[in-house]
């Protein structure tokens, strides 16, 4: 009875290791922003550099911040996301265009509809690095008292919004519901 | 002779122009030293299998600036490490500090080595408790 006991208890718990380990996408790497109050920054809007957006503007309401750039296939690929999210009314969207070139970022968004409030230029991807930001598109929801609540790797879906994003903004106080 | 030398210096060139890291070196030996050592021990999180001293991703060339910014301001090695951690987690340190959360991963080695020995310890004493016996005696009592 004891000679099975050991070999089974050593195979039962390496079947839970790798039951849940292999199952995680090694990509996705946990932010330890969340739960703290968003980074502080100031960057030049993309569509008047005379104004800054800083994150003042992530206090007050529900907000996302979507990491994007012309570059960054995914982001093509969710921009029809975030023009609904954004037709939706429920957060604004404030855009940090990524490492990116100005002239073809006002194009993309002129081209292809613009969902963002404001989009502030990190264009040596400093704020990038104090966001914690490794692979765009990421998108960030941001509490009305500016802190982190949730951080999507990866384009986003409809399905996603509904699932991961819209919940914790109504569960919140003082949610846009 | 000198067609070889000169096949040779041309065999160098690729080495030389795939240097990933052309900065200056920094003024100070000691926060250059530091600056090598850090490079070699942060995770570039894009091409998750390379240090960012090794990766060319724009990325890893963020992180090198700013890792570099922080050495020449005086920052610490404890001090950068937590910059990098405060952003991107334990993940980005290819050595990860011992915390809560890391302490399984420290300690697993050992703890495995113990056990293992404790196993074999237990087998090998209760082997040596069985009476000795020849191979006469195995195969008759395979026999019965």
């Amino acid at each position: 009875m004891n000679r099975f006991a050991i070999p089974l208890l050593v195979f039962a718990l390496m079947f839970v290791f790798f039951w849940f380990g292999l199952g995680r996408d090694p990509t996705v790497v946990p932010s330890p922003l969340i739960g703290k109050p968003a980074p502080a920054f100031s960057l030049p809007r993309l569509d008047n550099p005379e104004l800054a957006l800083t994150d003042a503007a992530l206090r007050g309401q529900y907000s996302l911040v979507n990491v994007w750039g012309t570059w960054c296939v995914g982001c093509r690929q969710e921009h029809d996301v975030l023009l609904a999210i954004a037709a939706s009314g429920v957060v604004p969207i404030f855009g940090l265009n990524w490492k990116d070139d100005t002239l073809q970022a006002k194009d993309w968004l002129q081209q292809l509809g613009d969902p963002y409030a404001v989009t502030g230029v990190d264009a040596d991807g400093t704020v990038a690095i104090d966001w914690g930001v490794y692979g765009a598109p990421e998108t960030f929801l941001i509490g009305p008292d500016g802190t982190v609540l949730y951080k999507h790797i990866a384009p986003l879906t409809m399905e996603i919004w509904e699932t991961e994003f819209l919940p914790r903004i109504q569960d919140g106080q003082g949610g846009a519901s | 002779m000198k067609r070889w030398l000169t096949w040779l210096v041309l065999l160098m060139i690729p080495i030389a122009v795939s240097a990933i890291d052309v900065d200056e070196p920094l003024a100070d030996p000691g926060q250059q030293a530091l600056y090598e050592q850090l490079t070699e021990e942060v995770r570039c999180l894009v091409c998750q299998n390379q240090t960012i001293g090794d990766s060319t991703a724009p990325l890893a060339a963020d992180l090198r600036r700013e890792v570099r910014k922080l050495v020449e301001a005086g920052n610490d090695e404890g001090e950068i490490k937590t910059f990098l951690t405060d952003r991107y987690g334990d993940f980005v340190l290819y050595k990860p500090r011992f915390t809560a959360s890391t302490a399984l991963l420290w300690l697993a080695p050992g703890l495995l080595l113990l056990g293992g020995g404790a196993w074999l310890w237990r087998i090998v004493t209760r082997r040596a408790q069985l009476p000795v016996t020849t191979e006469e005696e195995d195969l008759a009592e395979l026999d019965r």
